[in-house]
């Protein structure tokens, strides 16, 4: 299946653009710290607010930091509530869903309730609610949030799939067999679904840093770090928008929607290869075949004429 | 053998068949109804209590820490209404629990949501009920347009997938689904706001117009502060619904039923929307009941990004300042229209799908 | 060759008339245009269809015979497309019009009034949504404007009643009705605009046995008031053995084997008509040793060279790889076989 899927060119590109935002994030600060002697931090005072220059090739924020290097450390930032907030999701969206699916009968239906229970709340207003009481919280603790409402999605579907998974064959004969309910469940039902949890992985951390961002924006994100939701929200707080700042203010924001459209890509790929009808199956080859077709017709009629 | 089968199947069913299908179908959808509606107020229960139980399970008193935190804000001593404003929220260590349980659903009822803490002595309501008109007007017109909108589009463009049109928007409407939309509102507000300036840079109104509802001035500088806003969101959701309804539709072209009204003969429009987008806007109606909690979450950092004095601002103030009644209220309002939403979101599904009962 | 197929005697089986040739396949060619090239799902197919008329096709899944279905009826979706060939149609008054070529505005005038089609899975062929008669009434009107709702609704319920489905199920919807009757609606579906062709495609692999028979007893009862004529596609080649007059068989996009339903059963000519006729029990027939055909259909995208069924052929020999075989008259049918026509030339 893994193979299958790297074929598509969609989900090539889509890992590759993730997997450069990741470096990024794990070696960038160290690059830009280090190799480049630039800091996030460090305030430039002859270049308040300056747009991009081979200086800073991004420009500068309001108070004098470099963008370029916010970006980078922001990276981290972002991608390390994505990661953390997208692991807790993931894990309690297995746990609950692969649970519910393989018990059935009471088990299912408490934990059904309780999925639904966490969908029909709008997670966004609760996670909100939390973070106003806790403000000024640590980056783990937002991440602990926005994990924590982000699983039920993903446990819905993991349910219907393994309910569908235990009603095959091979499982119906393993418990037959008497084989014991851990087992059946690791050995017989986990490995058909790697491929669809890593895909819901990549979705809960990418929702990870867009609510993280979206926290940040609303003043109530981690205080004790920067990321690119801080980023804008700094940004916007000190008026870049109304001063012309876009340097300030854009780059982040385009990072954020880069690594939303590769897992977009990702998602794309996958479902295109589990759902062989979303296919579009070579419309180039088509639209060739057809404009060739009506050009033999039109010299039938000319030779006619 | 076709005989025998003519009167075998006449037979039981007689001319009463129709009507009794017919009635069970509707009871089926009406069960269906009342189990949803139990659903939610279920979870509307659970969401308010919630409300209740959080911030008395705080480690700490946080009533006490926010008192002492306004104190030092501002300088005066809490008065005793103030005390008593605070304690009814966030828990009084003095008293039963359980009688605080009562009183918190007791207050609540009476539409008592307490007293805003930033702008003492404003009732909560009051700020609330300012703020909401702005918000339903916008957030009403603008979803209902998107919807709309994306799913008419995204519907032509399923219809032939691959053809020139879907080859240019699909990748484009997945670059632009992913853009964050507090971050897509800042863009606009620079591009069309300070750039060009064809829109003001902030605001509901003109503040210089007299604030009267039959004030024709008035509400032009309404349409005209809100263009920028409403175009925003509308952008925002469309693509939302767009490439939703694109890839449903992608699936129902190629279904059998579809097939079999193309080789009735019907015509190209027909089949297109009584057939195939039809049966493609099912998914579409669930989705937007899900959706409702993230169009409300995008709704209220957009109006923040433009100052637009909806619930959104207010709710950014109140973080800001952290006036923890008026985010308490805008808490509850957000999960009980969310949960109305999906309501009323199933109640349409349940009269576009003859099939409802069956799914549960 | 097509030639000599039309000049067989136009009688079909119980002693039925047959009319003048209603559908004349020439060289239909269909090509899947995948990115690794394209792939020929079915290959040269010319046959002839007369007026009143049942021809079976028959095959496995991946002969292509699902692939011919949608072409001759131009239902076929990308990267499905016709490649050559031409598929006339001889309306009783009018000028043979070419399917394959005919506008699409043209072609829907003649859909369901000419050319009606019954698919494979009726849960599927039903729209979930619109009440059963809604679904007879829509394409009863596109094709009739003259004629009322009312009117509709009336001919809704005598086509309902005339497959055995009391009218008053028009108001049920689809997911209401069991599997028969679903079946069954389609078929009446079939014959709302009263169409001079039927195409079906394996329409009652979704039934049960007993369904399966009702159905057919049905549908030959049907045809013989009504007189259309038949394409009945399904890969079980014992039940075409009693409900067809010609019988068409299909192996990798070609046909290997065309004639009399009579000739296929007493003499199949082509080693793998032969396997077929032994694949499935006759259904009134006295229980005989099964023997199926080893191996698996070709892959259409790398076909073995020369006779695509070699491979599988108990009698092939090395002039099978050399060259397709063309389809030529062997006996009282035409065989696609280099074989065959060696046996009979020795005879």
């Amino acid at each position: 299946m893994i193979g299958g899927i790297l074929r598509s060119a969609k989900v090539r590109f889509g890992l590759a653009l993730f997997g450069f935002f990741v470096l990024v994030a794990v070696v960038g600060p160290w690059v830009t710290g280090s190799l480049w002697g630039v800091s996030a931090t460090a305030i430039d005072y002859h270049h308040l607010h300056a747009a991009p220059s081979a200086l800073h090739p991004f420009g500068t924020t309001g108070t004098g930091q470099d963008v370029l290097a916010q970006l980078v450390v922001g990276a981290r930032g972002s991608v390390a509530v994505g990661l953390s907030s997208g692991i807790l999701a993931t894990v309690l969206a297995a746990l609950v869903g692969v649970t519910a699916g393989f018990l059935g009968g009471r088990a299912d239906q408490v934990l059904t309730v309780l999925t639904n229970l966490f969908i029909t709340m709008p997670s966004f207003a609760v996670i909100l609610i939390v973070a106003g009481y806790v403000q000024g919280a640590s980056w783990l603790v937002i991440a602990f949030l926005i994990g924590i409402f982000e699983w039920p999605g993903g446990a819905r579907y993991l349910r219907a799939q393994t309910l569908m998974l235990r009603n095959h064959d091979s499982t119906v004969a393993a418990r037959m067999l008497g084989e014991n309910r851990r087992r059946l469940i690791v050995a017989e039902v986990m490995p058909h679904l790697t491929g669809i949890i890593s895909a819901m992985f990549l979705r809960a951390v990418v929702a990870g840093i867009f609510a993280e961002a979206a926290l940040d924006f609303l003043g109530i994100g981690s205080a004790d770090t920067i990321s690119w939701g801080t980023m804008i929200s700094v940004a916007q707080d000190q008026n870049a928008i109304v001063r012309g700042y876009w340097w300030w203010f854009a780059p982040p924001g385009l990072c954020i929607a880069l690594i939303g459209t590769a897992t977009a890509l990702v998602n794309f790929g996958l479902d295109e290869i589990t759902n062989p009808r979303l296919r579009t199956a070579n419309p180039a080859a088509v639209r060739r075949f057809e404009r060739a077709a009506r050009r033999r017709a039109r010299t039938v009629r000319e030779v006619a004429a | 053998m076709s005989e025998a089968l003519v009167t075998a199947g006449t037979a039981p069913g007689g001319a009463r068949t129709g009507g009794r299908v017919t009635r069970r179908l509707v009871a089926g959808r009406l069960r269906y109804l009342l189990r949803r509606l139990g659903f939610y107020l279920f979870t509307g229960w659970a969401a308010i209590t919630m409300n209740f139980v959080l911030p008395r399970f705080m480690p700490g008193d946080p009533g006490d820490a926010l008192l002492r935190g306004m104190q030092r804000q501002t300088g005066q001593v809490p008065t005793p209404e103030q005390i008593a404003a605070v304690r009814t929220f966030y828990g009084d260590p003095t008293h039963n629990l359980l009688a605080q349980y009562g009183r918190y659903w007791w207050d609540l009822a009476h539409l008592r949501l307490g007293t805003s803490l930033s702008q003492y002595p404003t009732p909560v309501s009051h700020l609330v009920g300012d703020a909401l008109p702005w918000t339903m007007v916008l957030v009403g017109a603008t979803t209902l347009l998107a919807w709309v909108l994306g799913t008419l589009l995204g519907a032509y463009m399923g219809w032939k997938p691959g053809n020139r049109f879907d080859s240019v928007f699909a990748p484009v409407t997945t670059f632009v689904h992913a853009i964050p939309p507090f971050w897509l509102s800042l863009l606009a507000l620079y591009v069309f706001g300070f750039v060009l300036g064809w829109f003001p840079l902030s605001g509901g109104y003109d503040p210089s117009v007299p604030f009267r509802l039959n004030n024709v001035w008035f509400l032009l500088s309404v349409l005209k502060y809100g263009a920028l806003p409403a175009m925003t969101l509308i952008f925002i959701g469309f693509n939302g619904w767009l490439f939703s309804m694109r890839n449903v539709m992608v699936t129902t072209v190629s279904e059998d039923y579809v097939q079999l009204a193309r080789a009735k003969g019907l015509s190209p429009t027909r089949v297109l929307l009584k057939y195939a987008a039809r049966n493609a806007l099912l998914p579409n109606v669930t989705g937007l009941a899900l959706a409702i909690g993230g169009v409300i979450g995008g709704v209220l950092l957009t109006e923040i990004v433009f100052t637009y004095p909806g619930m959104g601002y207010l709710l950014f103030q109140a973080l800001q300042q952290h006036d923890f009644p008026v985010m308490q209220a805008i808490f509850l309002l957000i999960t009980l229209t969310a949960l109305a939403a999906n309501f009323i979101a199933d109640s349409l599904y349940a009269l576009l799908d003859p099939r409802t009962k069956e799914r549960g | 060759m097509s030639t000599t197929a039309q000049s067989t005697a136009p009688t079909g089986r119980r002693g039925r008339t047959l009319g003048p040739v209603l559908l004349d396949v020439r060289g239909l060619s269909v090509d899947y245009l995948t990115t690794h090239g394209p792939v020929r799902a079915c290959a040269d197919v010319s046959l002839t269809l007369r007026r009143g008329e049942i021809l079976g096709v028959a095959g496995e899944s991946g002969s292509g015979k699902s692939t011919l279905v949608t072409a001759l009826t131009r239902l076929q979706r990308p990267p499905a497309v016709t490649a050559a060939g031409s598929v006339e149609y001889r309306p009783v008054e009018g000028e043979p019009v070419d399917l394959v070529t005919l506008s699409e505005r043209r072609l829907r005038r003649l859909r369901w009034r000419d050319l009606a089609i019954v698919m494979q899975s009726a849960m599927d062929c039903l729209n979930p949504v619109m009440r059963l008669g809604a679904q007879f009434v829509d394409v009863i009107r596109e094709h009739d404007r003259s004629m009322s709702t009312r009117a509709a609704k009336a001919r809704t319920a005598e086509l309902l009643r005339m497959v055995g489905i009391p009218a008053e199920r028009a108001a049920s919807y689809p997911h209401e009705l069991s599997g028969g009757m679903r079946q069954r609606s389609l078929i009446a579906l079939a014959l709302a605009c009263d169409p001079a062709l039927v195409v079906m495609d394996e329409p009652t692999t979704a039934v049960d046995v007993v369904m399966q028979r009702q159905i057919l007893a049905q549908l030959v009862a049907l045809q013989q008031t009504l007189h259309f004529a038949i394409v009945f596609v399904t890969h079980d080649l014992s039940l075409l053995l009693e409900l067809a007059d010609r019988i068409a068989v299909m192996y990798a996009g070609r046909i290997v084997e065309i004639g009399s339903a009579y000739d296929i059963y007493r003499s199949p000519r082509h080693p793998y008509t032969e396997g077929l006729r032994t694949a499935f029990p006759p259904l009134r027939a006295p229980v005989r040793r099964m023997t199926g055909i080893p191996g698996a259909p070709p892959d259409l995208a790398d076909l073995p060279p020369g006779c695509a069924f070699a491979p599988r052929c108990r009698y092939a020999t090395d002039d099978c790889t050399t060259a397709v075989p063309a389809l030529r008259p062997v006996g009282a049918q035409h065989v696609a076989c280099v074989r065959t026509e060696e046996a009979d030339d020795a005879r």
